[in-house]
């Protein structure tokens, strides 16, 4: 049995009287790479969204590493300061990016380095410029979002993230709002990511990418979990009849 | 000739007086505006509903009647003041509704996701106010504080009323003592024409500047 980074159970969510996730099981192993698949409206992101608790659970447990996050106990919130420490080890990359437009791409990676780590200016400008050229903006340092490609606003949100070191990225189909030619760089980006054993949480709509790169897919539909399983067992070989029409969705409006 | 002469430093001082009203009413107003606008944003639901009441109290009451209570009425609860504390006072409570709405609206401009993002990497609610929502909303909120700050100016007239020295204070005190209506009231145009002019310039010069790297390429 390997180690859980997420351990998710029994999960519900409801907006209102529509419930958006129905007893949601999953366990997201450490070090490897976990994609979330589904048609939409599925709960994929709301799920995704419970997980660092941008989005709050309304019953069952998310741990983080073994520690709930969101509650204390069952039904008492965790205080806001507690929220933010479990937060800073938790990374998350937004299908729009969500750059801060006043800032510059440097600017950007080095804000939570100064307000949630603590870092002097100088300092946290160096991690940044680090981070960025990890994600190969070294030459768009000081530009601001205005003045980047989809593609290269993106990895400066990856690396945004991954500059404050975190133990979990989780992403909400980051390459959903780029033109075509755009989703390479990114996936590249990510690959580069879990080569290097970050745990990763994809939500994603890249049949190619959860095949590639997955260690394990996760498909959801109706605010349930329907199968996690191997990237082959789930998109080659699916059991499930609602996994089969997915696909053959999914092939029929890929091919031309 | 000996009109200017005579009147002219008078009216002078009264020119900076309107500055000074209108320079700390806008100032004034403006913080008391934001903080009304983070607490309906922040606040509990209770604190929303007073503020509401006390907005919709402030902009359906002409200012000549805010500052005739204050004014006349303050004494009867002790609250006695000067005629410039009383019409800065009044001045800052007449345009906080305004200016309180106003940031309400820039709040509101600001795209949610953009404040996820800071919440996701776990800053503080009060780093997120001052780093990313105060920002980002001035940029949406600039044009109507300027516009509005622009009103004010006008309003700064009233003051005379309670005796305040301001630039019509000594216009109405010039007419009256020479029966120059005309001229008089010429000064008075051109003073806030001049000053008005000044403060929109100020404004599109900011505006330029904070807005500089928000253009988006197309
Ligand atoms: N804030 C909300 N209020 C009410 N209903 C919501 C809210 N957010 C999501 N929903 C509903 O919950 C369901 C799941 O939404 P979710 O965004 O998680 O789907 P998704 O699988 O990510 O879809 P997509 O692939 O389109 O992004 C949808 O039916 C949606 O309409
Ligand atoms: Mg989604």
């Amino acid at each position: 049995m390997q180690a859980s980074a997420v351990e998710i159970r029994n999960v519900n969510k409801f907006y209102g009287p529509f419930q958006a996730l129905k007893d949601v099981d999953l366990s997201v192993p450490a070090g490897k790479v976990t994609c979330l698949i589904g048609p939409s409206g599925s709960g994929k992101s709301t799920l995704l969204r419970c997980i660092n608790f941008l989005e709050e659970y309304d019953s069952g447990e998310i741990r983080i590493d073994g520690r709930l996050i969101g509650y204390d106990a069952p039904g008492r919130k965790m205080s806001g300061r507690a929220l933010r420490e479990m937060r800073r080890s938790i990374g998350m990359v937004f299908q729009q990016f969500n750059l801060w437009p006043h800032m510059s791409a440097r600017e950007n990676v080095a804000e939570g380095l100064i307000r949630v780590r603590g870092l002097s200016k100088t300092e946290a400008g160096a991690r940044a410029a680090e981070a960025l050229a990890k994600v190969g903006l070294a030459d768009k340092m000081d530009n601001h979002p205005s003045r980047l490609s989809g593609g290269q606003q993106q990895r400066v949100a990856i690396a945004r993230a991954i500059a404050m070191e975190p133990r979990l990225m989780l992403f909400d189909e980051p390459t959903s709002a780029l033109d075509p030619e755009l989703v390479g760089e990114v996936l590249t980006v990510m690959k580069t990511l879990a080569a290097e054993g970050m745990t990763m949480v994809v939500v994603t709509h890249e049949m190619g990418f959860a095949a590639h790169v997955a260690d394990r897919v996760a498909f959801m539909e109706r605010g349930e979990l329907v199968a996690a399983d191997t990237p082959d067992r789930i998109l080659h070989q699916p059991q499930d009849p609602r996994i089969q029409s997915f696909l053959r969705t999914y092939h029929e409006r890929n091919s031309f | 000739m000996d009109l200017l002469s005579q009147y002219g430093p008078a009216l002078l001082r009264g020119f900076g007086y309107t500055v000074l009203c209108w320079a700390l009413g806008t100032v004034f107003g403006m913080a008391l505006g934001l903080v009304i606008a983070l607490l309906r944003h922040y606040g509990p639901r209770w604190l929303c509903w007073v503020l509401q009441v006390y907005i919709e109290v402030i902009r359906g009451t002409p200012f000549l009647v805010q500052l005739f209570v204050l004014y006349y009425g303050g004494p009867l609860i002790g609250l006695r003041l000067d005629a410039l504390p009383a019409g800065l006072l009044g001045l800052t409570i007449y345009g906080s509704p305004y200016f309180a709405e106003i940031f309400r609206a820039g709040f509101r401009a600001v795209p949610l996701g953009q404040l996820e993002a800071a919440r996701a990497i776990g800053m503080t609610e009060a780093a997120i106010v001052r780093r990313i929502l105060l920002p980002l909303s001035l940029v949406s909120a600039l044009p109507a504080l300027i516009n509005f700050s622009i009103i004010l100016t006008k309003e700064t007239v009233i003051l005379s009323i309670i005796t305040v020295p301001e630039l019509m204070y000594q216009v109405s005190r010039m007419s009256t003592e020479t029966f120059r209506y005309v001229e008089a009231n010429l000064v008075l145009a051109l003073f806030f024409w001049g000053l008005v002019e000044a403060i929109s310039r100020l404004g599109r010069r900011f505006e330029a500047r904070i807005t500089k790297h928000l253009i988006e390429r197309t």
